[in-house]
């Protein structure tokens, strides 16, 4: 059997078995309502707009968010990788600022910014930033030596090898630097969108919450995990694979 | 004389902080236009000796002058060809070989020289292709052609065909042979097989290893095609051989040596 209908049949006996047992009352519909009703609860938001207006504002904050993250976070990358003193100092300390979840910046942010975009904004900026300039510090770090020999026998140096040579031959931890950025912004955005002002994808889902209204809360996750795998899978592997393929990574 | 080596000497420093000789006074003295071997077995520095002319790796002492100037960094004079192709997989064939003439020469003109050197290693069918899509064998004739593009005095090539299967380097090495015969380039030619350095060259150095050193200067003067010649081929063949046999013999024992004392 194809592994689509295997997929298919399994989630069918799991929506199945969901919506026949709130039917029956095993349990009562706050703690968590039937997927017929999540689905009316999603098709009415879609219908009045307001899910539409929640899903533009949250990537409008996220495009701002990770568009800041990307520069900064390749200029940096760039920065470590070149510079000694930079990588001993910066470099040494992006680890540890990675394993902070960018979420805990926002009391701070809140502070700096107030309680408005500003403040999310900065929480998706910390999100994608680190990764992406660890990401860019490893692909000029790996850059084949015999490219580099190769573009001096043919006279690129300085500035000139960096932007022809150095730059291209570690795109592809570019990209999966901005894979993983993206990865990360897109959760810290839905973060500081649960505890900061709407519209936007996460206010709505706390929004939804604070009035009971657990099919909402259920159709809210269903669109935040849906955007998240289709933006990777179609998106971003897509281009990893091509440019892996491309530049020699696989065969 | 058109490349000068003088007293070359070339020192690494090991793990260990001890310095290693690889190179020990070398001297050469090579004619424009000479087709010019290097063999020998490996570790004998064949390489760093054809990196240093090239200018990527920097001398111990000694000097190596290049019609009259003094060689301390890489220049376009001297065009390289590397063991694995080097092309950058991010540009087309044709772009690659277009690489080093962006800076000089107006695109039409890049592009028609270009052409012209892909023409020549028979790659025409092949401008828009990229350089995965293309065989070993195809992909080192990208590199020859983008070495040659720049117009070179010298041509380098540090074992060009050793990642090659048999029959795609007996047919590069007819090719090799035209375009030699056409551009009439220096070539320096770094390989440890006898009969490929029989088969292409004028001279053929053959070095020695720990350190390296020159052992002898052979002129193969066997008219060309050098098919038809096969009995002087493998007369010269066991002259070298004779050479290098000591040589193999003492690495050889060196790494016998080496593991019993381990």
């Amino acid at each position: 059997m194809k592994p689509v209908f295997k997929r298919i049949i399994f989630f069918g006996i799991i929506l199945s078995l969901w919506e026949l047992g709130a039917r029956l009352g095993l349990w009562t519909e706050i703690i968590l309502p039937a997927p017929s009703k999540v689905i009316v609860s999603l098709y009415s938001g879609i219908e009045n707009m307001t899910l539409l207006y929640d899903l533009l504002a949250s990537f409008r904050r996220l495009a701002v968010g990770l568009a800041i993250a990307l520069i900064l976070g390749t200029s940096i990358g760039v920065l470590i990788a070149k510079s000694k003193t930079a990588d001993d100092t910066i470099g040494s300390s992006l680890l540890a600022f990675q394993s902070v979840p960018s979420i805990v910046w926002l009391p701070l942010a809140m502070m700096w910014f107030g309680l408005n975009d500003k403040a999310v904004i900065f929480v998706v900026v910390l999100g994608g930033t680190f990764v992406m300039a660890l990401n860019v510090r490893t692909g000029i770090k790996n850059v084949p030596p015999l490219y580099i020999r190769a573009a001096q026998t043919m006279g690129a140096k300085g500035l000139d090898l960096f932007i022809r040579v150095v730059f291209p031959a570690s795109i592809p931890y570019f990209v999966t630097g901005s894979r993983l950025a993206w990865a990360f912004a897109w959760r810290a955005l839905i973060a500081g969108e649960l505890l900061t002002t709407g519209p936007g994808l996460g206010y709505t889902l706390r929004y939804a919450s604070d009035f009971g209204d657990m099919s909402m809360v259920i159709g809210v996750m269903i669109i935040i995990g849906a955007i998240g795998a289709i933006v990777d899978q179609l998106i971003f592997q897509r281009i990893e694979k091509s440019v892996a393929k491309r530049w020699g990574l696989s065969s | 004389m058109f490349i000068s080596i003088n007293q070359l000497n070339k020192q690494f420093t090991d793990k260990n902080g001890n310095p290693s000789t690889v190179l020990k006074d070398i001297n050469l003295a090579i004619e424009k236009g000479e087709f010019v071997s290097i063999l020998g077995p490996s570790g004998c520095g064949k390489s760093t000796l054809l990196s240093i002319v090239a200018g990527l790796t920097d001398v111990t002492s000694g000097e190596i002058i290049v019609d009259g100037t003094k060689i301390t960094k890489p220049g376009k004079d001297r065009g390289m060809v590397f063991q694995q192709a080097a092309l950058f997989p991010w540009i087309n064939v044709l772009e690659n070989v277009m690489f080093p003439l962006k800076k000089e020469m107006s695109k039409k003109e890049a592009t028609d020289q270009a052409k012209k050197y892909l023409k020549m290693v028979q790659l025409s069918n092949y401008l828009e292709h990229y350089p995965h899509e293309l065989s070993g064998g195809m992909q080192q004739r990208v590199a020859i052609a983008r070495a040659l593009a720049m117009d070179p005095d010298i041509l380098l090539m540090d074992e060009p065909f050793g990642a090659l299967d048999e029959q795609t380097r007996t047919r590069l090495h007819d090719q090799l042979e035209d375009i030699w015969t056409e551009t009439k380039k220096t070539v320096l030619f770094v390989t440890h097989s006898i009969s490929e350095s029989i088969k292409l060259s004028d001279r053929i150095i053959v070095m020695g290893t720990r350190p390296g050193t020159v052992l002898t200067d052979i002129k193969v003067d066997i008219p060309r095609p050098r098919s038809e010649h096969k009995d002087k081929m493998i007369e010269i063949e066991e002259h070298v051989m004779g050479y290098l046999k000591k040589e193999i013999d003492k690495v050889v024992s060196e790494e016998l040596n080496h593991e019993t004392s381990v």
